[in-house]
């Protein structure tokens, strides 16, 4: 099981674990802290929820695109649900490859795809209220309601 | 019946994570515009939407047990 949606806090050395093997030369991880200021604005505490049937399946799709593109990497990644307070982690991602660029890149493809595609949602709770974030990247994901045919066919 | 799902501000907004609609032979589209004309439900234009765990389109069409799910802009990570 190397993607997995958990209630507990994460061990990040578990998941570290799940890709570690005689062929890599290179294992970076990734983990995401949950961040007191955003913008000036204080958060008290956050709730991430996850469709979690389909979050695993697209973590599942996030492993089988790197794979393609990295061939001899290992992915394993799991995400928090729940409440999370300040510094709590609320994903890690560990990636094995022969050589560390690989390692890198693909770690970062990893995230960046999990803010596409995971149907995962962060409640913030400020000082001053709540809101759903609905897009962290500051972009906007789906112009037309959806992601691109790119984003979730690949 | 199709079985609804909703996250997020979609199921704050109508106090319920899932619904049981009838359903059978409608597109995405029409199950949208059901929903916002049966539970005033805004937002359903900036969702995507997942049948049975699987991101489709507008004009999918849905059969009697079919798991929809509308799905807010994510935010996982």
């Amino acid at each position: 099981m190397n993607y997995n949606i958990s209630k507990e806090p994460i061990v990040i050395q578990e998941v570290i674990d799940k890709v570690v093997n005689r062929n890599a030369g290179a294992v970076t991880t990734f983990i995401g802290t949950v961040r007191e200021m955003t913008k000036g604005k204080k958060t008290l505490f956050l709730i991430y929820e996850a469709y979690e049937p389909m979050a695993i399946k697209k973590l599942e799709q996030i492993g089988s695109e790197i794979k393609e593109r990295w061939p001899d990497a290992e992915t394993a990644i799991t995400h928090r649900v729940g409440k999370l307070e300040i510094t709590d982690i609320a994903v890690v991602i560990a990636v094995s490859t022969p050589h560390r660029n690989d390692a890198y890149e693909a770690n970062r493809y990893a995230i960046e795809r999990i803010k596409e595609i995971v149907p995962i949602w962060k409640k913030e709770h400020w000082e001053d209220g709540d809101t759903w974030v609905g897009n962290q990247l500051e972009t906007v994901p789906y112009p037309s309601g959806k992601p691109e045919k790119g984003d979730i066919d690949d | 019946m199709i079985n609804v799902l909703l996250f997020a501000q979609l199921k704050d907004e109508l106090g319920k994570e899932t619904l049981s609609i009838e359903g059978n032979g409608m597109s995405v589209a029409e199950l949208k515009g059901k929903m916002r004309v049966d539970f005033q439900l805004e937002g359903l234009e900036t969702v995507m939407t997942a049948v049975n765990e699987e991101f489709a389109d507008d004009d999918t069409i849905l059969s009697d047990g079919d798991t929809v799910a509308f799905i807010p802009p994510v935010s996982g990570g």
